[in-house]
This record gives C-alpha cells, sequence and structure tokens, in this order.
C-alpha cells in the first residue's frame, strides 16, 4: 500500500450531503476485475453526460481542479455499498484526503486499506475549509499526517482526530494481512477453543 | 459479570486477539463471496501464493450480475458481466470453497441463500463484501458488510480487524395497523435517524412489534440497517429463529443441535445492558410508507404530500432540492398522485417468499395497469420453485407481471434489468440513489404490497384503499 505522510494540494469543493457510492462510482464500472483504471469514472454521473462529454459545471471538470487531491464534501459521504471501487476510483484519479462532516462506515475503513486519509471534522471546520478550496487552484491545502493537522492556504491551522493504529498502517504503507499473519498462532489457539465450544460452527 | 447486550455477547464471543488500544481480531464464522467484490481478493491471494484459511466455512454464489430472463441458460451476454461470474467459478473451484452455480437451483441472492441453505445461524459472525450483509442479523448473527481488500483478509486469515461499535436500540412497541409491514418499520426507522443516524452503532431491534415479525420480515428489518449507518442490525433469536434454522442443510443435527440451541437461548440483551443510544416508535403509529427522494431517509406515509425544499434546513434543504429535481416532482402534491411506469418486486430486501405472498394477495385476480412494465424476480431459486408450488406465479402472470429467475436484477441494475433516464418505478429493494436502478431512473421504495398496489393503479397507492 503506498504510504501517506504530508500532502500539499488543491482541494476540490463539493459541499453535498449524503454523496453515496452510486454517486462515486456507478455499477456498470462494478464488471471490472481490476483495481485499476477507475479514476476516469469517478463520479461519472454527475461529470459526463449521456454522451460521454464533460459537464462544465461539475468541480473536477474545471481546470483548477482537474489534479485535485483533496475532496471536501458534505456529511455522511461514502453511504451506501460496501463497494471498495469507490476507494479504488478516487485514488486513481488522484484524490488522497477526504475531508467531511462525517463517513459512513465501510466506506471510511475502505479508505485506509487504499492509502487514502478519510478525515472527519465539525461541520464549521468543514466550512472554512470548504470556502478555502473554493478559491481554486491557487489556494493549496497541506495535511500533515504526523501532526493531525491542515493547513489552509490562508495558514489557519486545524487538528484532527485518526486511529493510532490505522494511522501507523498508512505512515508506514503496511499491508493489514501481513500483519494478521502474525499473530497466526492466536488464531489457531481460538478456532481449536472454538471447535471444543462451538463445534457446530 | 456486567450486564451485556447481545451485541456485547457475540463479540466477546468471536475475539481472537485483543490489542492495548483496544483493535480486534474478530474471528469470522461464515464468509459469503459473490462475483463483484471478490475477484480482486482472490487476485490477492493467487499473487502472494496463500490459500484460503477455512475454505469449509466460505461460500460463494453469484448474483449480481446473472441475468433473470428464462432463457439464461444460454449464458451471459455482456461480456464483463460473463468474465466477472466466470471468475467466480474458477476461484471456488481453485480455493475449494462451497459454490451455487448459476445453473444450481440453490443459486440466489446471497443473502437468501446463506439462511435457506442453513449457514447462517444465531451467534455467529457473518461478514460478505456487500453492505446489505446485514440482513443475516435477523437469527442474531453479527454480520456486517465489509469491502474486498477486507474479504481478501478474510479469506487468508478467517479474521477481520474490527475496534467494537457502540449500541443502539431501537424498539418497536405495540402492534402495527393492518396494511403496515417489516419494509414500513425499517424505513420508518431510517426517516426517524437519518442515513447517518447509526453510523458508528450496531443496532439491536426489539420490542412487541418486532417480536412478532416472521423470520422474513426481520430479514427485512436487518437488511436496512446499513441504510441508516449501521454496519449490522440485530434482532435476538427465540423460538421462530429455532424453528426457521431446524432441518436446514448446513444447521446442526442431533446432540449439537441440542449443544447450540443451549446456546442460542443465552443470546438476548440482558436487563440492565448498557445502551448508547435508545429508539423507540410505536407500532400503530408506523403507516404504510414510500420515499419521495433519492436518500433512504427521505420517507414520508403514503398519505402525505411532496415536501419543499424549504422544509429542511442546512445541508439537507440543498439537498432536497436536488431530490426534487432528479425525481421530477412538484413541491405539494399528493404522493398517491405520482405515476409510475415500473414495478421492480425482488431483492434481498424484499424477494422471499412473504414477500411474494403478501404481493399475490394484493394482484390475486386483477390486471396490471395498462403499459406499465412490472416485473417479480424471486430471492433464490428455492423461493421461485416454492411460489409455484403454491400458486404465485400463476397469479402474477395472469395479473402481468413477468416471472423471472433469481438475481438482484433491478435493485441494483447491474445485468440487463434497468430503468431508462426518466423512467419512474415502484421498488421493493433498499436504495433510491441517483442512477441506482439505472442512469436517470426514478425509484421510490415501499413494501412488496404497496408495490403490488401501484402496479394495479399505475401510481403509488395506499394499499390500505385495496385490501
Amino acid at each position: 500500500m503506498d504510504k501517506f505522510d504530508t500532502l500539499t494540494g488543491i482541494a476540490a469543493p463539493m459541499p453535498l450531503i449524503n454523496i453515496d457510492t452510486d454517486m462515486i462510482i456507478p455499477k456498470q464500472f462494478l464488471k471490472t476485475i481490476k483495481r485499476s483504471g477507475l479514476g476516469v469514472n469517478l463520479f461519472d454521473e454527475m461529470r459526463y453526460d449521456d454522451d460521454g462529454n464533460e459537464i462544465p459545471g461539475f468541480v473536477l471538470n474545471q481546470d483548477a481542479y482537474r489534479k485535485a487531491e483533496i475532496l471536501v464534501a458534505g456529511d455522511n459521504f461514502g453511504c451506501g455499498s460496501s463497494r471498495e471501487h469507490a476507494p479504488w476510483a478516487i485514488k486513481d484519479f488522484g484524490i488522497r484526503c477526504v475531508i467531511a462532516p462525517s463517513f459512513a462506515d465501510i466506506f471510511f475503513n475502505n479508505c485506509f486499506k487504499n492509502g487514502i486519509l478519510p478525515i472527519a471534522l465539525p461541520q464549521a471546520q468543514v466550512d472554512v475549509l470548504m470556502k478555502d478550496a473554493e478559491k481554486g487552484a491557487n489556494a493549496r491545502m497541506t495535511i500533515d499526517l504526523d501532526n493531525q493537522t491542515i493547513t489552509t492556504s490562508e495558514g489557519e491551522v486545524f487538528a484532527f482526530e485518526v486511529d493510532p493504529f490505522k494511522k501507523h498502517c498508512l505512515m508506514n504503507g503496511l499491508d493489514d494481512i501481513g500483519l494478521t499473519m502474525e499473530k497466526a498462532e492466536a488464531i489457531a489457539t481460538f478456532e481449536t477453543a472454538a471447535q471444543q465450544s462451538r463445534p457446530w460452527v | 459479570m456486567s450486564p451485556k447486550t447481545l451485541y456485547d455477547k457475540i463479540w466477546d464471543a468471536h475475539v481472537a486477539h485483543a490489542a492495548d488500544d483496544g483493535t480486534c481480531l474478530l474471528y469470522i464464522d461464515r464468509h459469503l463471496v459473490h462475483e463483484v467484490t471478490s475477484p480482486q481478493a482472490f487476485e490477492g491471494l493467487r499473487m502472494s501464493g496463500r490459500p484460503v484459511r477455512a475454505p469449509e466455512k466460505t461460500i460463494a454464489v453469484p448474483d449480481h450480475n446473472v441475468p433473470t430472463t428464462l432463457d439464461r441458460a444460454k449464458g451471459i451476454d455482456n461480456e464483463e458481466s460473463r468474465i466477472q461470474v466466470e471468475a467466480l467459478d474458477k476461484n471456488a473451484k481453485d480455493f475449494g470453497i462451497h459454490y451455487y452455480p448459476v445453473s444450481d437451483v440453490r443459486q440466489g441472492i446471497v443473502h437468501i441463500v446463506g439462511p435457506e441453505q442453513g449457514w447462517t445461524l444465531p451467534g455467529m459472525t457473518v461478514v460478505c463484501g456487500d453492505s446489505h450483509t446485514a440482513t443475516h442479523g435477523a437469527f442474531g448473527a453479527l454480520a456486517h458488510g465489509i469491502g474486498t481488500s477486507e474479504v481478501e483478509h478474510v479469506l487468508a486469515t478467517q479474521t477481520l480487524i474490527q475496534k467494537k461499535s457502540k449500541n443502539m436500540k431501537v424498539e418497536i412497541t405495540g402492534k402495527l395497523r393492518p396494511g403496515v409491514t417489516a419494509k414500513d418499520i425499517t424505513l420508518s426507522v431510517i426517516g426517524e435517524t437519518g442515513t447517518a443516524g447509526g453510523t458508528g452503532y450496531v443496532i439491536e431491534y426489539c420490542g412487541e412489534a418486532i417480536r412478532d415479525l416472521s423470520m422474513e420480515g426481520r430479514m427485512t428489518v436487518c437488511n436496512m440497517a446499513i441504510e441508516g449507518g449501521a454496519r449490522a442490525g440485530l434482532i435476538a433469536p427465540d423460538e421462530k429463529t429455532f424453528e426457521y434454522c431446524m432441518g436446514r442443510p448446513h444447521a446442526p443435527k442431533g446432540a449439537q443441535w441440542e449443544a447450540a440451541l443451549a446456546w442460542w437461548k443465552t443470546l438476548y440483551s440482558d436487563d440492565d445492558a448498557h445502551w448508547d443510544k435508545v429508539i423507540t416508535l410505536k407500532g400503530e403509529d408506523i403507516a404504510p410508507v414510500v420515499t419521495w427522494g433519492t436518500s433512504p431517509e427521505d420517507v414520508l406515509p403514503i398519505t402525505a404530500k411532496v415536501p419543499s425544499a424549504s422544509d429542511f434546513t442546512g445541508g439537507k434543504s440543498g439537498a432536497a432540492q436536488r431530490a426534487l429535481d432528479y425525481m421530477g416532482l412538484t413541491p405539494g402534491m399528493a404522493l398517491t398522485d405520482v405515476e409510475i411506469d415500473t414495478v421492480f418486486i425482488g431483492s434481498c430486501t424484499n424477494g422471499r417468499i412473504e414477500d411474494l405472498r403478501a404481493a399475490a394477495e394484493i394482484l390475486k385476480g386483477k390486471k396490471v395497469k395498462d403499459g406499465l412494465r412490472a416485473m417479480i424476480v424471486p430471492g433464490s431459486g428455492l423461493v421461485r420453485a416454492q411460489a409455484e408450488e403454491e400458486g404465485l406465479a400463476d397469479i402474477f402472470k395472469d395479473a402481468g407481471f413477468e416471472w423471472r429467475l433469481a438475481g438482484c436484477s433491478m435493485c441494483l441494475a447491474m445485468n440487463p434489468d434497468q430503468l431508462a433516464p426518466g423512467e419512474r418505478c415502484a421498488a421493493t429493494s433498499n436504495r433510491n440513489f441517483e442512477g441506482r436502478q439505472g442512469r436517470g431512473g426514478r425509484t421510490h421504495l415501499m413494501s412488496p404490497a404497496m408495490a403490488a398496489a401501484a402496479a394495479l393503479t399505475g401510481k403509488l397507492t395506499d394499499v390500505r384503499d385495496l385490501m
């Protein structure tokens, strides 16, 4: 997994609540058996018309935001399906950090497995960051995971919370499966005991 | 011993390792797999040379992409869909996991097949790369959706890295009124909490109205826990649960059944257990409901009028306006004046035998409104067979419904069952998101009885007027 340390980049504003996984990556793109190549279809139905032409009003179609690496969005981002294609598409587009007042659980979790940092902040702080993002390509935000801070283009600093274990994995690009394999003995012990206590499983 | 919730008890019975910071390895008893969210996970195993740790606890079935037309034995036209299903065929064989291929009569939607075959049992941990895994919580199993990286993690280690969620109690007191169903309960709860209200929680549904529900109804309620933001919904097992499980192909038998039953009977929340949040609805206050917007929280009694954006505050006001525009609705119009083009009865929310019985009761001896497209997609081949045996299929066909083979179908429109832009559908599925049933398609969620009523009139309809 790609490491996440600090990131300075353009933030795209999406002031919409309940951005669901069907919006992030519609189902016709779930037929792939690969993880890569989904960025071009990120937010497909908001981004392209029926003929596949770009819809100029959509934020990621505006020149200032084509290279956005951060997304600032409304409440309950990533609600809906468990499809990991959503973070795969976000990552493939080039976005490494999503900031919103809240996230749906499964999406939130899926982000960390893919080197994406989701940050939940109070609405008032997201409002400030949204305004900053609306300034366009000249206004770059900096995310510092080690120090858990976001710095706006104006130099205003916000602290954020992150689960220490998830932070550790993200900063070091650690593979969950490898980490769990180190605890194989504990799993085997549990399995043996469970076979005794719940043999029907 | 301190009092525990049902969630606490199942959690405690499955912690294989706990780190100091509360990060746990939760042992997984059943891993359900379908073709859309698994190919990358199996590929990951191949690349790292890892086997499936517990193939005997891993069950796969293709459901999302499969055609539901009667000629599906000829194969899948769409190349990508076909490749995905073929990949599951191969992965199931290569890794030695239980498999119900498209040609098997037991094939169906993974969340219907699991309980039907007795894979899902009380007190288990159940995961699947699908958010509607919450369905299995109806058995008092801790069941939730996971992403593909976690699918690979479970395949490789039979565990999941988890931190414990908070406990929420949702109590539905008293009795439901006629015409009100499990679907109306679960939608009404989401209307109350909002789609983010359950984020970070595991919900336990309880109360007389929940106890009164059949296992099918309980699965409908738990299925949509995720739509309220909760990863899992639970209902404590009782005699109905045990009766449903008994004799199923993979349920324990003989002495093992007795041992299992003894443990299952301890699976309930203690009287003085701690709840982080409690919500109570009165059963008699719940009406038949429909959704008007593009989020499952946009729910109203069928007797209500379409709201306006100014009825909401904050971010919801803008979202409501966007939803009204997308849905092509005018504030103030009666919901019962909204005309529909399509009716879809099926999905892991409402594709079980009881759902089909409820629809048949409304449709018996009647005809679908002229020009309307109506389809019933049973949740599994066995549900389909049972409906045929009970004479329900004839009622549907006589009424003018298409009678399909089992699959996810128009719930998420990955197969050819889709809405055209602007088409409006009365659907028994679980999500009314923009584009969910086809680009530009408009979805109104409701119960099977309400969808059947809409099929007869061509409009959103109060089923109580037809009873």
